[in-house]
Formats: structure tokens, sequence, C-alpha cells
């Protein structure tokens, strides 16, 4: 085993009781910045000239950011969630079957049902279907490399796809991405909006990859590696990590039905 | 000591990349694999409101366009109300009008459009009259955590004189940086906007 191996994440992730949410105006938790990358992260050379240099304006939360798109099952076809299979030509795509299982939650601890995630890598051989992709690793006719799925009435979400492959990209000279699969998740705000990143147990690029350490905080650089499940693996079939991603909390309002998970 | 408080903490944010089109508008990257997909088209033929196109550009640093960055928007019906169950206000919903699109910019010229209906005021918790507007979120390679800021309307004068949050802007001269300017292009309403991501009239961002 290797000794090597980050923690899972916060284990209070997992644990069953979550936080009554507080009693309140129906804004979001004050986002804590300190945790994310800052936009300006000269390690990461792209972020140099599309970072902005004035403060944010800081807003509370008002109709307009605690409402945000619904969607549902109408939206989805049936293989959207299995990358193994929704683009296969002749054949399964080449490289290691993994599950990829987890919940979305928010800060109390509370699973956030019925939302969209969606997901997006290279394939096996770090190469992504995209006509601006031109890394010397090949194209794999039965891979698309991307994927969506609705959370359930828990917040949990499944998928099933390759491990992506590793592949260099032109920052400093020999810069190389860790694996990693692209996240988009959405929650019930728009203000909850986010994009992130999900890595490997045990892959030696993360510490030194450009992007991920642009993160301040090494605890949240943590959360974004997602440990080895063998519990959720298949056997004679698929490995499995889980990744738990949590999305900002919500004051609740004197006119919700508290019970109702929302 | 004290009781721990036990919240978890929000999951940091990463770039979204230049491959973001694979995950978010497959077109873009160059195939076909959903049966269904999301785009930069928000209404029907039936949906209600004036129909409108928004068309801008986002600049880096150099005044160079974004050819990479993909925009979301979130806006409110005709009426003034948000397709969502959190919004309790008075205007009529329409089953015809989600409010969110998402668009990815020319990889050649880095326009972005948006097909939409303009929206109508809404009213805050104390009861203030808010301009119409648009609420963007704009991703790419090189942001590091996406930017929100907001599109109102320069017909719209008198509303926006009295918006209470552009009234927070100061100074005061940066709050042009969240007008799209209305004109006409064969018969069709066009609203157009440049986000500047930096320099002397950079756009305001928003910490929301």
């Amino acid at each position: 085993m290797n000794a090597q191996a980050p923690a899972l994440q916060d284990p209070r992730l997992n644990r069953p009781e979550p936080l009554t949410p507080p009693l309140g105006d129906g804004g979001f938790f004050q986002r804590d910045r300190s945790i994310h990358p800052p936009a300006h992260a000269p390690g990461y050379k792209s972020s140099v000239l599309r970072s902005p240099r004035q403060s944010l304006l800081s807003l509370e939360s008002s109709v307009s950011e605690i409402t945000g798109p619904v969607f549902g099952h109408n939206d989805l076809g049936p293989l959207d969630n299995d990358m193994i299979r929704n683009y296969a030509k002749d054949g399964d795509p080449v490289g290691e079957r993994i599950i990829v299982h987890g919940r979305v939650l928010d800060e109390t601890g509370r699973g956030v049902p019925n939302t969209l995630v969606e997901f997006w890598q290279a394939n096996a051989g770090g190469r992504y279907r995209h006509k601006k992709d031109t890394y010397l690793a090949p194209i794999d006719p039965n891979f698309g490399g991307c994927g969506r799925a609705l959370t359930d009435d828990t917040g949990y979400y499944y998928f099933r796809t390759v491990k992506p492959g590793p592949y260099p990209w032109r920052n400093f000279v020999n810069s190389w991405r860790p694996a990693h699969i692209h996240f988009s998740v959405f929650g019930s705000g728009f203000a909850q909006r986010l994009i992130t990143q999900m890595y490997f147990e045990g892959d030696p690029l993360i510490p030194v990859c450009p992007i991920l350490t642009t993160i301040p905080d090494k605890d949240a650089l943590d959360r974004l590696v997602a440990p080895l499940d063998l519990n959720a693996s298949t056997p004679f079939d698929s490995l499995a990590y889980r990744f738990d991603i949590v999305l900002r909390g919500q004051r609740s309002t004197y006119f919700e039905n508290r019970t109702a998970g929302n | 000591m004290s009781q721990p408080l036990n919240y978890l903490r929000e999951t940091a944010s990463q770039t979204a990349g230049p491959y973001v089109h694979i995950g978010l508008i497959p077109a873009m990257a160059g195939f076909d694999i959903f049966e269904k997909n999301f785009s930069n088209v928000l209404v029907t033929p039936s949906t209600q409101g004036e129909r409108i196109t928004l068309e801008g550009k986002v600049l880096d640093g150099t005044g160079s366009p974004l050819r990479d960055v993909l925009l979301e928007i979130w806006q409110a019906n005709a009426s003034g109300r948000y397709n969502h169950p959190a919004d309790r206000s008075a205007g009529t919903l329409d089953g015809d009008f989600r409010g969110w699109g998402r668009a990815g910019s020319d990889f050649d010229s880095g326009l972005v459009t948006f097909d939409t209906i303009k929206p109508g005021g809404i009213v805050d918790k104390a009861g203030r009259k808010c301009a119409p507007h648009v609420n963007v979120w704009i991703v790419a390679r090189g942001i590091n955590i996406g930017l929100n800021t907001r599109l109102y309307f320069s017909d719209e004068e008198a509303a926006n004189a009295a918006d209470p949050v552009l009234n927070l802007v100061e100074p005061a001269v940066r709050r042009k940086t969240l007008i799209a300017t209305r004109g006409e292009r064969a018969g069709k309403v066009v609203y157009s906007f440049t986000i500047n991501l930096q320099g002397a009239d950079e756009t305001v961002f928003f910490d929301v």
C-alpha cells in the first residue's frame, strides 16, 4: 500500500448527520476565497493576462443568486453517465476501467439533490477529443471523453469511464498535468456554480502541477484527490474512486419547508 | 476551547481549461455524442418576450479577445420572474423559458452570442425595483475561479439609475462596464457588450 496516500478527504464528508441549515434570509454562506486559487497565480502563466486586478464587489444574495437553472432527466440520455459506452463504435475504449462515484453536498453536509454534474477528460493516453488538442498520443476511436449525470435525492452520483492519462502542456518546458477529470456542478442557486478537477490518489505529478498548486490551502488541495475505493470496485471489471464535492451552504427562510431538503 | 462548528469546506475551484468544450459544448470540440445538447439559444417559438441577441467578447489584459472562453447566462423571464422555486415574486412563470444558456466564443473571432429575450425588472427582498439584467458566469483556461458579472441594458436608463446593485459600484464611472448597448441589425435587436478582464475599463466582477 502507498503510505503517502492522502487521507480520505475530510472524514466529516461521510458522516450521517448533516447540520441543520441556519434559519435566516435564504442567502448563501459567504464564500471562503482563501481555499480557492487566486485569480492571478503567476506559476500558472495563462492566469496572468486573464485575471481581474480590481477587487470583486461583494453582493448579498438576491433572488438573482439564490435561483439557478433546474435540470431534469429529460435533459439527459440513457448512456450519458457511461463514458465506456457513450461513444463506443466497434468496441470498448482502451484503458483502465474505473467507476467514479460520490455525493454532491453543501457546507452543512446535506446532499444536493437532482443537480446536474458534467464531467470531461482525456483518454487513457492523455489525448483529448478536441480539435485544438495536438498532443501526439492517439485519439481512441471508441472514447468521447464526456458525460453527465443528475444526482439522486441524496446527492449521489455515479459514472463509469477509463482512467485518463497524464499529458504535457505549455507552461514550463516540461509541465505535465496529473491524471484528472474535470467536473462542472450547478447546485440550486447560480452562486453555487463550480468547475473543478478531480485527481487520483498516489499520482506523483500532483505536487508538481502548476495548476493544482495554485490552491493555497493544503487541505483544500487534498480534497480534490479521490481515494481508491475498493468497496465500490466491481470484481474482475472496474476499480472505483470516491469523489465528494461540496458546494456553498445556504441559510433557510421562514417560508421554506425545512424538512424538504431544500 | 469551544464546540466544533463542523461545517464542511467548499470544494476548491480549478480552471475549466482549454478543452472545456468537450464536456459542456461537445459540438464545438468537433464531435457529436449526446442526444440532447445545451446551447446559446434560450428561446423557443412560444417563449414570451422581446427577442434579443446578446453579442460580445471577453478581452484579456492586452485587449485581445479570448477565443476559448465559455459564458453562461441566467436571467428572469419577460415578467421578471426566475424559473426556480425560490423565486416567490408575483411575475408569471413561462413554461417555455428556462432562463439559462451557455455559449463558447468563436475560435477565430472570440465572439460570443446568445439568442434570448429581454428580461423584466425584478423586485428584491427589500421591495426595491431592480433594473432588468442578465447574470453572467465566465470560465476559461487561465481563469482559476469562475467570474460573475451582470449585463444591464442601455435603453433602461431610469431603471439603471435606481438599481441597488449598480448604485453600489464605486467609482460610478465603472458602472458603464456593466451596460450592454442596444442596436439593430437586419431588423433584429442586438445588445453588444465587452467584458474587459483587466485595464482601465476592467469590468466589474462580483463576489456573489
